[in-house]
């Protein structure tokens, strides 16, 4: 009887709540959801209106006709180079990506499974990095790189982000939790460190790796303080650069920037509605963007 | 029994090491792959990382505009400028009143995002993409639909527009610095852009706390709702809340996007990191007096994350107000 009792009373109180909490409930998050649906709604709207449309005198919801031509008219504004800024910003994101999963997480799990004396002192070293934020110390990164002749150059723009401490540590924390009979097996097999690791480690992280990568790939696309400092000349601007000299320009052509915004935003609304699985695993597992 | 298995042990031993040896000498060292899968990222690191910082302490003790190679030594002239320099000292002011604004109301937003969502049984994946989505835009992409289209101060921004059907005045949001209505514009565009990605960890977090505790809660007669909430819940996600508290506070310290794009011809609203932009790749291309600032920034953040994880690792629940 006493274990009943509050079973009872629990599904009394769940059922109550059911009819009138739930549709508060659902309430709620709608009107939350619809705020923050808003600005995508904007974008979409204003890329396909015309100017007079956007800055009508009474709002229009919807443009009467959809101006798909606002894209050609995007493409052959000579002023923002936004075809180049396009290319650039896909070799940079892939390449980065590529780059920082390669580097950190060799380094992760050399770290974390390589057996080595001296391999706490050198964790230290890669866990002292954490404590500076890379975007505090641009201005003496822009000078090592400037030294190096590297401004405007992909090289400057990618290089200096793939060693990320924060990375690396991810990577080992997640290589310690991996199994070690797995590793055992390819030992016996004969396969050395090398071996073991391309053949059965990485195979058996894919899950791990495409968190990593999708947080990296998006980092990527969507940084700005760096690619700023760097690509100094318009043909080194990477699509962030280039949607914030919108801002800074003298004349302004709404259905141009919007459309250039939504152009910018569409590469990663794909990589996020197929690849949401591995982002959201990859934050809940990592508590990190970036 | 014991003297076979001992022979067994030390018997095939030694035969076995010895053909591998010669074959693995080098290649199965543990040192040299330790070497081999740790070293580009640390020379990498030594470079762009480590490198970086130690030339900067050498620059912010030297006479270093417009050039990198200095060799006027002024000792600590460059730090007694920056930290004597309105601009300088009055970012830090943004910083804190950014940081102020915009971790409380991010935590409270993301958490209670988490707590709906958690609540729901149906259409919860659909509502947790429609949360999560923001965290695909970039800052320049959201302060150009925030600057260009919700806020902006004529009469066809959508704010205004919204507010004009109650009869409100246009309000220029960003170009007028009194009153400082662009605060709102930048905690706005920051919590759509970022409250997503909380809601994510709070949401995990929620689904680790054990379902015994509400029952037992139940049974001791806490009525479900706030009473479970402010004695189960909240406690529950203690840690939680402390990570991303540190995160919004490192992140809002590192604020540059929003400001620079949102802000792009004022002079107010100036956070650390836009200042020194402007103070060492500028007109005055002052390479000492910014590798000053960066070191001031960089001991600060040192002192704040140590400061805080003390705080909140080892204090007692109070990041819940």
């Amino acid at each position: 009887m006493t274990t009943t009792t509050p079973e009872i009373r629990k599904s009394k109180n769940r059922r109550g709540r059911g009819v009138m909490g739930s549709t508060g409930l659902y309430i709620a998050t709608s009107v939350a959801a619809f705020l923050f649906l808003v600005p995508f709604y904007l974008i979409v709207r204003n890329a396909l209106s015309t100017d007079a449309e956007i800055t009508g005198e009474n709002w229009k919801f919807f443009p009467t006709d959809l101006q798909w031509g606002n894209v050609s008219d995007l493409f052959s504004n000579s002023s923002v180079p936004f075809a180049q800024s396009l290319w650039n910003s896909t070799v940079v994101a892939v390449l980065h990506t590529a780059g920082v999963l390669l580097v950190c997480s060799l380094a992760g799990y050399g770290l974390a499974r390589i057996p080595y004396k001296h391999a706490n002192k050198i964790f230290y070293v890669v866990l002292g990095t954490l404590m500076v934020p890379t975007a505090v110390t641009f201005v003496p990164s822009f000078v090592l790189v400037s030294s190096l002749g590297w401004v405007d150059t992909y090289r400057g723009l990618i290089v200096p982000g793939l060693f990320s401490g924060f990375t690396c540590f991810l990577f080992r924390q997640y290589f310690l939790g991996f199994p070690k009979e797995l590793e055992e097996a390819a030992r016996v097999d004969g396969l050395g460190y090398w071996g073991a690791y391309w053949r059965v480690v990485v195979p058996n992280s894919l899950n791990f790796f495409a968190a990593m990568a999708t947080i990296t790939f998006i980092n990527g696309w969507n940084s700005f303080l760096w690619p700023l400092v760097i690509g100094q000349d318009p043909s080194a601007w990477t699509v962030q650069v280039a949607l914030s000299s919108y801002t800074t320009g003298q004349t302004v052509v709404f259905h141009q920037i919007f459309m250039a915004t939504a152009i910018s935003i569409l590469p990663l609304v794909f990589v996020f509605l197929f690849l949401q699985r591995w982002l959201v695993q990859g934050i809940a597992q990592t508590g990190i963007k970036g | 029994m014991s003297t076979t298995t001992k022979l067994d042990l030390a018997g095939p031993a030694p035969a076995k090491a010895s053909p591998a040896r010669p074959r693995r000498a080098l290649r199965g060292s543990p040192t040299f792959n330790f070497w081999l899968f740790t070293g580009p990222f640390l020379i990498g690191l030594a470079i762009f990382v480590y490198a970086p910082i130690v030339w900067s302490l050498w620059l912010s003790f030297f006479d270093a505009r417009f050039t990198v190679t200095p060799d006027k030594f002024i000792g600590f002239d460059n730090y007694k400028y920056m930290l004597t320099n309105d601009d300088f000292v009055g970012s830090l002011g943004t910083f804190t009143v950014f940081a102020a604004f915009i971790v409380p109301t991010t935590w409270a937003l993301s958490l209670g995002l988490a707590l709906l969502v958690n609540r729901l049984r149906f259409m919860r994946a659909f509502f947790r993409s429609v949360f999560f989505l923001p965290t695909a835009c970039s800052y320049v992409a959201a302060s150009l639909i925030w600057k260009m289209s919700i806020f902006s101060g004529v009469r066809f921004g959508l704010m205004n527009t919204v507010l004009g059907w109650f009869g409100v005045e246009n309000i220029a949001w960003l170009a007028d610095p009194s009153p400082p209505w662009y605060w709102f514009v930048i905690v706005t565009a920051r919590l759509w852009l970022q409250s997503g990605f909380y809601m994510i960890l709070f949401l995990a977090a929620l689904q680790n706390i054990p379902g015994e505790l509400y029952e037992a809660a139940a049974i001791d007669g806490a009525k479900p709702g706030w009473q479970t909430f402010w004695y189960i819940t909240l406690p529950q996600l203690r840690a939680t809340s402390t990570a991303v508290i540190l995160l919004l506070l490192i992140a809002a310290y590192q604020a540059f996007d929003e400001f620079f794009n949102l802000l792009s011809k004022t002079t107010w609203g100036r956070p650390p990191l836009v200042e020194l932009y402007y103070k060492a790749l500028g007109e005055s291309q002052d390479y000492g007096a910014g590798s000053a600032g960066a070191v001031i920034l960089t001991v600060l953040i040192i002192i704040v994350t140590l400061f805080q994880g003390k705080i909140m690792g080892f204090g007692r629940g109070d990041e819940a107000k």
